[in-house]
């Protein structure tokens, strides 16, 4: 006879002490330092998804699809510049730096953009030459570090984006660790090469809503009152800060939720400071309507943008405008699945790798390595990009025309309805089925 | 020396005006009066002319200066020549906080006293002060040189690079990765040459030069403490 099986409990998993959390005390435990990686907030959120729209039926009627037109042009800086933007499409590029990407990737996202008729972007470190030249819309951003920041580009920008802060990482600076920082970048930068670089998390020169309206004064001085100028903030208190913005004198305010990206931030700052984008959008449309300043001051939203459908979902809830950076990315060739192999070498896997402050992209694209990004061809890539922009526009206007609306910015929160309580409250629509507003008045 | 009048003229149509002078320009000596606080003046200069502002203006006065020079009789307010690319600012008076901030190049002369976070960020400019300067001044310092004559406040040149930095008085304490160094010849020569290129008196002998530790440029675990 076989002994008796004993009777015993099957290993159980703890829903607190998951898999991952497990890894992270073992990691930090045996290096002592905190994980720091690229992209945006990996948890799930309530997100554009726990949206839908209600196309038209009896009550409203739709446009033909192929017969009517619906527009997506939007002009950004109408408030007070002499020279607003006007852009073929609602998906702009957010600002993402030379020194985080290769000059490769920078020169794609203004091919790309520019084929659409879109804006670009630049970022923490200053505008090249190539992407001035490769972008026909380009904003020029002034960050608290002021990397390559100089009067001459200013000059050449399309528009300025002063950015007090970002949706990975509201609050906090960056860090290009020195791996990244290639003689170019560090020359850029007048810092010596290959060693951290650190961006400091205020302003150098302003603090608070009465600096920044000076502030901004004196950009609009300095580029004669011709460029717009746009506030960038990280989603948290987007009435009080959308507000302030505007006090402050900006033509554009972008709101960028916590599922933005970044080029290297901790993992804990990722996924614990900020707000989903979902949940920003209707509180900084309020804050403009109560300062009647909506549609007059354009609002720019990003952060977990993926498909026409975000778009029209960001543009149903009040913004004129959303930006890009993640995706955009993807477009280009990151976590490409042809890199399976190269990936796994370095840890990750194809659909995962976020590790985009180590500079080894096999993709090419957050990397400064010569060898790695060369095999970028700004051309194709930018091809790709132009490609994906001019999807995301047309299933925006697919949607805009089952809705009836012959612009996409005719898209209106009475077009939408939610899934989940959650989702209903945080975007002020009601809940599938019902006329409920959790929260409303 | 042509005289412009800012309790007739704009802010904006004086800058405008200065913008648009050609580099050959014959134009080269400015006088503007009656400033009274007025923000972002003669921001954004880029031909070498001569301005001289009799009265005290207020925030980014001389703002991302190329090749001007500019004169202030009177103080200024917050980020006096800020970005300041290249050229000369001098201020007979005192300045506010962040002076010279983000400065890439050029001449900043203090010749009273400068507020706080003088020099902050600071990417290649020389700046002078006759007085002394506040707290967490040479923050996050890069490149260029600050030299004080007088004290200096407290967190001086926290989390600097490689900016050079001379006091004459005390420092009230010294921030992150901020050390004494040795003055050396090499530095004494360049401080003497900086002190008479700013016109200011003083004994290069007398000062002493801080810069950085270089414990911070690469983040390590066992430097958590100085973050």
């Amino acid at each position: 006879m076989s002994a008796p099986i004993p009777v015993r409990t099957p290993p159980r998993r703890s829903a607190t002490f998951d898999e991952h959390s497990i890894a992270e005390i073992q990691r930090a435990a045996a290096t002592g330092i905190y994980d720091i990686r690229g992209a945006g907030t990996k948890r799930k959120l309530p997100h554009f998804d726990d949206l839908l729209f209600l196309g038209a039926s009896v009550s409203r009627y739709p446009l033909e699809g192929y017969r009517e037109k619906c527009a997506t042009d939007v002009v950004l800086g109408t408030r007070f510049a002499k020279k607003p933007l006007h852009l073929k499409t609602p998906v702009t590029i957010a600002g993402m730096s030379f020194g985080a990407l290769s000059g490769q990737a920078k020169e794609a996202l203004g091919r790309g953009a520019t084929a659409m008729g879109t804006s670009t972007t630049t970022g923490d470190g200053g505008m090249t030459p190539e992407e001035r030249e490769s972008s026909k819309t380009l904003v020029y951003q002034l960050l608290p570090s002021r990397y390559g920041m100089n009067p001459d580009d200013l000059r050449k920008a399309d528009a300025v984006e002063i950015v007090v802060g970002q949706g990975a990482k509201p609050g906090g600076g960056g860090m290009l660790l020195g791996q990244k920082i290639s003689a170019r970048v560090a020359a850029m930068r007048n810092l010596p090469q290959g060693i951290d670089q650190r961006s400091a998390c205020r302003h150098p020169d302003w603090t608070g809503p009465d600096d920044l309206t000076i502030k901004i004064q004196e950009i609009r001085e300095i580029t004669d009152w011709e460029k717009p100028i746009y506030v960038k903030v990280g989603a948290t208190r987007p009435y009080f800060d959308i507000a302030l913005a505007v006090k402050s004198g900006a033509d554009v305010v972008v709101l960028d939720g916590m599922q933005g990206g970044t080029a290297a931030t901790q993992e804990v700052f990722i996924e614990h400071v900020g707000i989903p984008i979902l949940a920003a959008i209707r509180p900084a449309v309020q804050a403009l309507q109560d300062l009647d300043m909506h549609r007059k001051v354009q609002l720019i939203v990003s952060g977990g943008i993926r498909n026409g459908a975000d778009v029209a979902k960001a543009l149903a809830l009040g913004a004129d405008a959303v930006a890009i950076g993640t995706a955009a990315l993807v477009a280009l060739g990151d976590n490409d699945p042809k890199l399976e192999t190269e990936y796994q070498a370095l840890g990750s896997t194809a659909g995962c790798y976020d590790d985009w402050h180590e500079g080894r992209d096999p993709a090419g694209i957050t990397t400064q390595d010569p060898e790695l990004a060369a095999r970028l061809d700004p051309v194709k890539a930018g091809r790709r990009l132009a490609n994906y922009l001019a999807v995301l526009t047309m299933e925006a206007q697919i949607i805009a025309r089952a809705c009836g609306k012959s612009h996409l910015h005719n898209l209106e929160p009475d077009d939408l309805v939610a899934l989940t309580v959650e989702s209903a409250a945080m975007a002020r629509v009601p809940l599938a089925g019902t006329s409920w507003i959790p929260g409303a008045i | 020396m042509i005289t412009v009048d800012l309790a007739e003229t704009s802010v904006r149509d004086l800058n405008q005006r200065l913008h648009k002078l050609p580099k050959d320009t014959n134009e080269r000596a400015w006088r503007v009066v009656n400033p009274k606080g007025a923000h972002a003046l003669v921001a954004g200069l880029d031909a070498p002319i001569e301005v001289t502002i009799d009265g005290h203006p207020g925030y980014y006065c001389a703002g991302m200066n190329k090749e001007a020079t500019v004169i202030v009789n009177g103080h200024c307010g917050v980020g006096l020549a800020e970005n300041m690319m290249s050229g000369e600012v001098r201020v007979k008076g005192n300045a506010s906080d962040a002076a010279g901030a983000t400065g890439r190049g050029g001449l900043l002369v203090v010749e009273g006293d400068a507020g706080l976070r003088c020099g902050i960020s600071m990417k290649g400019i020389d700046i002078v002060v006759a007085g002394s300067v506040g707290h967490m001044s040479a923050f996050m310092a890069q490149t260029g040189s600050l030299v004080v004559c007088g004290d200096v406040g407290s967190s001086f040149g926290d989390s600097i690079y490689e900016a050079r930095l001379y006091v004459q008085g005390k420092v009230e304490s010294l921030g992150a990765d901020c050390i004494e160094k040795k003055m050396t010849p090499h530095h004494l020569a360049k401080l003497e040459k900086l002190l008479k290129r700013a016109g200011i008196e003083a004994d290069a002998r007398r000062f002493r030069r801080y810069g950085s530790a270089r414990r911070l440029y690469n983040f390590h675990v066992d430097n958590v403490d100085a973050y």
